[in-house]
C-alpha cells in the first residue's frame, strides 16, 4: 500500500466532497462527525478506510467523508463491505446503515456477519423509523407507535439489536446516542480497533418523522454503562441491561469478546499472507500441470 | 460421428445403491485407454430411493452427446430391469443380479446376463458388491483385460487401504471370469486410443475456468445443477489461493463478490435459475457502480423450484432481463464442457475491459455431464487482461472513477490506494461518483452517465467470434441452436444426412450483445430455419426474431427435463419437411423419454 509521510490529520481531513444533504438536526450529523474525529484520533489515512452502506438516509454517508466508499444496495452493506473485507483485510472497513436498512431488509446479513465475526465495524443510525421513504414503521419503531403505515399503532415488538447481536456471535456490542458525542467517538474508535465484528447501534433521532424518540427521550432516560460499572465480558448482564427500555436505556460498550478469532485469521488461503486482492492472478505452471493430472 | 467404435452403456438403479462409483470406474478406464466419452446421469432429487439411469456412451472419436441407443445395460434393481431391458437391440446384453432381479422380457437377441452375486462372492453381505461384480462383467463383455479393471481399482480405493482394494479386486475377477464363462462378448472390442484422456463434468470446467482465468474470490450457496462448481473450488482452493466462501444466501452471494471485486479480485459466483433471480438486484449494482463480477448460472427445469435435478433452457429471458433499469450486460451460452472452460477466461477479460457484469447460462446437461477432454487442449494459463484497472501506484490530484471518456471506459482503482479515494454507487451518480441527488437531480449528468455505460460495449464485436454456419452452404435445412444443444445439432446433421436431408447448423453462443448482422448475414441462404431449443415457449426463436427481424420457419423444442438425443432432432426435421410419413421410427422406444 502506498504511503506518504505522516502528518496528523484531523477530523475535517475526513470531509467528504458534499456536504450532507440531511435534515437540519438529525442525528446522523453526531455520528459522521464522531466517526471524523474517530478515523483522525487512530490515524488512519483516508485511502486506508473503505466505507459501504446500504439505502436510506443513513446510507448517504460515504459520499458525505472523505474515505473509499460504496454506496450500495438497501440492506447489503453487510455483505458487499464482508467480500472487500475478505479480499482486502488490510482495509478498514465500515459498514454503515439505518435500522430498516439493517435490522430489516438485511438482518439476514447481520446474523451472519456477526456470526462469522467479520472484522469490520458495523455503524447503524438508529432512528426507529423510515425517514427517507417519509415516515413509515421499522424493524425497532415502538410498540404502538402510529407512522404512515400503521395509523393505529404498531402492532409488532421493536427488534433489539443489542441482544441479537450478541446472541448471533457479534464480539464488541455497543450502543450510542449521536446527542452523546464525545462517548459516541469513544465507542467508535474502540469498534474500529477491535478485531472482529463490532457493531454500534447509535440512536439518532429523525427530527421530520419520529416525534416519539427525541433528543429530549434520549436525554432524558440515558445512563452510561461506563459509569455503572458494567463488565463488559459478562453477557448475561449485557443482555439484561440492554432489555431496559423504559425509564431507563442505557448506552456505552455492553459486550465485547477478545477471544474469537476473526474469520480471516482463519482463513487458510491467507496463510501465506497478503490480501488475494493484491496476489497475481491465474495458474502456475505446476499447479495447472497438476490439477490436469489429477483428472486423468 | 465414429465410424469405428461407437458404444453405449448405462447402469440402473435406485439413489444410494451405488451408481456412480462403478460409473467413475469405467469412465477412468476409458478416458486412460485413450477413449472419448459422454456420461448423461438421469436422476431425481432424492437422496435415497426413486430411480437413477447413467449412461455412458464410448468411441475412439469425439463423442458429441449420449446418444440414442443402448448396447449393455447393468441392472441394479428390478426397477432398472423393469423399466429399461425393453429398450435394448438385437445383440444388446442385460446383466443382472440373479438372486434379486427376475430377467423381463426382451426383444429377440438381447442376451440376458445373470450374475449368481451370492454364490460368486461367497455370501457377501456388503450391499455395493453387486456393482463390482457386474462391473467384472461388463468389462468382459466389451473385450477388456482384467488388468485394466485391477489397475483402476486400485487407484480408485487405494486411498482405503490394501484389504478393500483386494476384496473389490476379487469381486470384480468373480464377475469377470463368470461372464467369460457363461456369456457372448460383443463382437467389437473395447479399442485402444491414441492417447491418454482426461475426464471433468461441465462445473469442473467452469470452476477450472475460473482458476485459470486468476479468479481469486468465489462465492456460492449450494443449488443443483450448480453445487459443483462450488465442490471443486472448495476442495482445490486452498492449493490455488482462491478464497471460498458459502453465504447465507444467494442474496449474499451477490453482493460479497461484487465487495471483492470492488478490491480488485478477480470473483466469481455461481447458482441456478431460483438463485440468480436473487441476485438480480446485485446484478444491477455491479452494472452501475461498474464493477466487473461474473455470475454463472446453470439452468434447471422451470419456473419456481421446478425440478431440481433436470435439464432446460428456460432461462434466457431471465438473465436477458434481470434486475431494473437499462444496462449493458454480456451473456454468454457455452456449448459444451471444453468450451465453458475457454469461456470463463475471456469473458473475466471482457467483464475487466468493459467493467460491466458478465453471466454465463450453462444448464445442468453440461454442468452435470461428464466428458473426456484432451488434457492437452486445456490452457491452464490463458491470457489475463485486466483493461483500466490501477491496482499500484500514487494518483495525480482529480481522479474521477466515472470519467466521461470516448471509449466510455473510465479508469478503475481500487480502494487501499492513495490518491484516489472516490465512492462509488448504486444511486445515479457524476463522473467523480458523487450521486446526483446530493446535489440536485441533473438531467445533463444522467444522460451523460447512460451514455457513458452505453458506449463501453461498442467494441464488444470486434472482440468475439461471431456464429458461422457449419456444414453444407446450400443445406436443405439450417439448424440454429444456443448453448448446449450444439453437439446434438450437430451429430443430427450427420444423421440427417445418412436420410438423404442436407442440413448445417448456426450454434449461438454469445447471447448478449447479440451479433445481430452477422446471424442475419449467416442466416441470409437459409432455406428452411428451424430453431432447436430446451424449452417450452421458444425464448430463443423470439430473441432471434427482436435482435434480426428474422422469423423462423420452424422450431423444435423439448420441456420434459431431459436434453435432446439426435432422433428427436433428426424426427422433428424430417417432421418438418413434410416426410413424416418415410420416417422409418426407431426400433426402441427411446429411453430417456420414459424415465422415472
Amino acid at each position: 500500500m502506498a504511503t506518504t509521510t505522516l502528518t496528523e490529520l484531523k477530523p475535517k481531513d475526513f470531509k467528504g466532497k458534499v456536504d450532507p444533504d440531511w435534515c437540519p438536526g438529525c442525528g446522523d450529523f453526531g455520528l459522521l462527525n464522531a466517526v471524523q474525529k474517530a478515523l483522525a484520533e487512530l490515524g488512519r489515512r483516508p485511502h486506508e478506510v473503505l466505507c459501504v452502506s446500504g439505502i436510506g438516509c443513513s446510507s448517504n454517508f460515504p459520499g458525505f467523508i472523505n474515505t473509499y466508499g460504496m454506496h450500495t444496495l438497501h440492506g447489503r452493506a453487510l455483505a458487499v463491505a464482508t467480500g472487500a473485507k475478505f479480499a482486502n483485510h488490510e482495509l478498514t472497513v465500515i459498514a454503515t446503515g439505518g435500522d430498516g436498512d439493517g435490522y430489516g431488509i438485511g438482518g439476514n446479513h447481520f446474523a451472519h456477519t456477526a456470526r462469522r465475526n467479520v472484522d469490520l465495524t458495523y455503524l447503524v443510525m438508529n432512528n426507529q423509523i423510515y425517514g427517507l421513504t417519509t415516515g413509515q414503521v421499522s424493524p425497532s419503531s415502538s410498540l404502538g407507535m402510529k407512522t404512515k403505515s400503521t395509523p393505529f399503532g404498531n402492532l409488532e415488538r421493536p427488534v433489539n439489536p443489542i441482544t441479537s447481536s450478541i446472541m448471533n456471535g457479534a464480539t464488541y456490542v455497543a450502543r450510542g446516542f449521536s446527542g452523546h458525542g464525545k462517548q459516541l467517538v469513544t465507542l467508535i474508535r474502540e469498534a474500529i480497533l477491535h478485531k472482529g465484528f463490532s457493531l454500534v447501534d447509535v440512536f439518532s433521532p429523525c427530527v421530520t418523522f419520529n416525534h416519539d424518540n427525541t433528543y429530549d427521550f434520549f436525554r432524558g432516560r440515558i445512563k452510561k454503562l461506563e459509569d455503572e460499572g458494567h463488565d463488559p465480558t459478562d453477557w448475561k448482564s449485557a443482555c439484561e441491561k440492554a432489555m431496559e427500555w423504559d425509564d431507563t436505556i442505557y448506552t456505552g460498550l455492553f459486550f465485547k469478546n477478545e477471544e474469537v478469532p476473526t474469520l480471516h485469521e482463519l482463513e487458510p488461503v491467507l496463510d501465506e499472507g497478503g490480501p488475494i486482492a493484491h496476489r497475481k492472478p491465474g495458474l502456475t505452471k505446476e499447479q495447472g500441470a497438476r490439477i490436469l493430472k489429477r483428472m486423468m | 460421428m465414429s465410424n469405428g467404435y461407437d458404444f453405449a452403456f448405462a447402469i440402473g438403479g435406485a439413489a444410494g445403491q451405488g451408481i456412480a462409483t462403478p460409473g467413475n470406474i469405467l469412465a477412468r478406464i476409458f478416458v486412460r485407454r485413450g477413449l472419448h466419452l459422454h456420461a448423461y446421469n438421469a436422476y431425481q432429487s432424492i437422496i435415497r430411493g426413486g430411480h437413477i439411469l447413467l449412461t455412458v456412451r464410448v468411441s475412439d472419436e469425439e463423442v458429441l452427446t449420449h446418444g440414442d441407443g443402448l448396447d449393455l445395460l447393468l441392472c441394479l434393481n428390478q426397477d432398472t430391469m423393469t423399466r429399461h431391458a425393453r429398450h435394448l437391440g438385437d445383440g444388446g446384453h442385460v446383466i443382472f443380479n440373479s438372486d434379486d432381479v427376475s430377467p423381463a422380457e426382451v426383444a429377440s437377441g438381447v442376451e440376458l446376463c445373470g450374475l449368481p452375486v451370492k454364490e460368486l462372492t461367497n455370501d457377501n453381505r456388503n450391499k455395493l458388491v453387486q456393482n463390482t461384480v457386474g462391473l467384472g462383467a461388463m468389462l468382459n463383455l466389451m473385450g477388456a483385460d482384467f488388468a485394466v479393471l485391477e489397475e483402476t481399482l486400485k487407484l480408485q480405493f487405494g486411498r482405503k487401504g490394501q484389504e478393500v482394494v483386494e476384496e473389490n479386486v476379487s469381486m470384480a475377477r468373480a464377475g469377470f471370469d463368470y461372464a467369460k464363462e457363461h456369456f457372448h462378448p460383443f463382437k467389437k472390442r473395447l479399442p485402444q486410443g491414441k492417447k491418454p484422456l482426461a475426464v471433468w463434468t461441465g462445473n469442473d470446467a467452469l470452476a477450472m475456468g475460473a482458476a485459470a482465468a486468476g479468479v481469486k474470490f468465489y462465492a456460492a450457496y449450494p443449488m443443483s445443477p450448480s453445487s459443483g462448481i462450488l465442490h471443486w473450488m472448495a476442495k482445490n482452493a486452498r492449493e490455488l489461493g482462491i478464497m471460498v466462501r458459502q453465504i447465507e444466501d444467494e442474496i449474499g452471494v451477490a453482493n460479497v463478490v461484487i465487495g471483492a471485486a470492488h478490491t480488485g479480485a478477480r470473483a466469481m459466483c455461481g447458482t441456478s435459475g431460483g438463485g440468480f433471480a436473487l441476485m438480480t438486484e446485485a446484478l444491477g449494482a455491479a452494472a452501475m457502480m461498474e464493477i466487473p463480477v461474473v455470475f454463472v448460472t446453470v439452468q434447471r427445469a422451470g419456473p419456481s423450484t421446478g425440478v431440481p435435478t433436470k435439464t432446460e433452457q428456460g432461462d434466457l429471458w431471465q438473465v436477458l432481463g434481470a434486475s431494473q433499469g437499462d444496462f449493458e450486460r454480456i451473456v454468454v451460452a457455452p456449448k459444451n464442457a471444453l468450451d465453458a472452460f475457454d469461456t470463463i477466461p475471456e469473458l473475466f477479460n471482457l467483464v475487466d475491459l468493459y467493467q460491466c457484469p458478465g453471466i454465463v447460462l450453462s444448464d445442468l446437461l453440461i454442468s452435470e455431464g461428464t466428458f473426456s477432454v484432451d488434457p492437452d487442449e486445456v490452457d491452464m494459463q490463458p491470457s489475463i487482461e485486466r483493461g483500466a484497472l490501477i491496482l499500484d501506484g500514487n494518483a495525480s490530484d482529480g481522479y474521477e472513477r466515472y470519467k466521461d471518456t470516448s471509449t466510455g471506459i473510465s479508469p478503475r482503482a481500487v480502494p487501499g490506494l492513495e490518491g484516489y479515494v472516490h465512492v462509488v454507487a448504486t444511486d445515479e451518480h457524476d463522473e467523480d461518483g458523487v450521486l446526483i441527488s446530493d446535489e440536485f437531480t441533473n438531467p445533463h449528468k444522467r444522460r451523460k452517465m447512460v451514455e457513458k455505460r452505453a458506449r463501453k460495449l461498442a467494441s464488444f464485436f470486434d472482440k468475439v467470434e461471431a456464429p458461422k454456419i457449419e456444414g453444407p452452404d446450400d443445406a436443405d435445412v439450417t439448424l440454429v441452436g444456443w448453448g448446449s444443444t450444439h453437439g446434438v445439432l450437430a451429430e443430427a446433421r450427420d444423421l440427417l444426412e445418412g436420410r438423404g436431408v442436407t442440413a448445417n447448423q448456426l450454434s449461438i453462443k454469445w447471447i448478449k450483445p447479440f451479433h445481430s448482422d452477422a446471424v442475419t448475414r449467416a442466416l441470409s441462404k437459409a432455406k428452411k430455419i428451424i430453431v432447436v431449443e430446451n424449452n417450452h415457449s421458444g425464448q430463443f426463436y423470439r430473441y432471434l426474431r427482436s435482435e434480426t427481424g428474422i422469423t423462423a420457419q420452424g422450431h423444435i423444442r423439448k420441456y420434459d427435463g431431459e436434453p435432446f438425443q439426435p432422433h428427436h432432432v433428426v424426427n422433428g426435421v424430417l417432421d418438418h419437411l413434410g416426410e413424416k410419413k418415410d420416417v422409418e421410427r426407431d426400433v426402441f422406444v427411446p429411453y430417456q423419454e420414459i424415465l422415472v
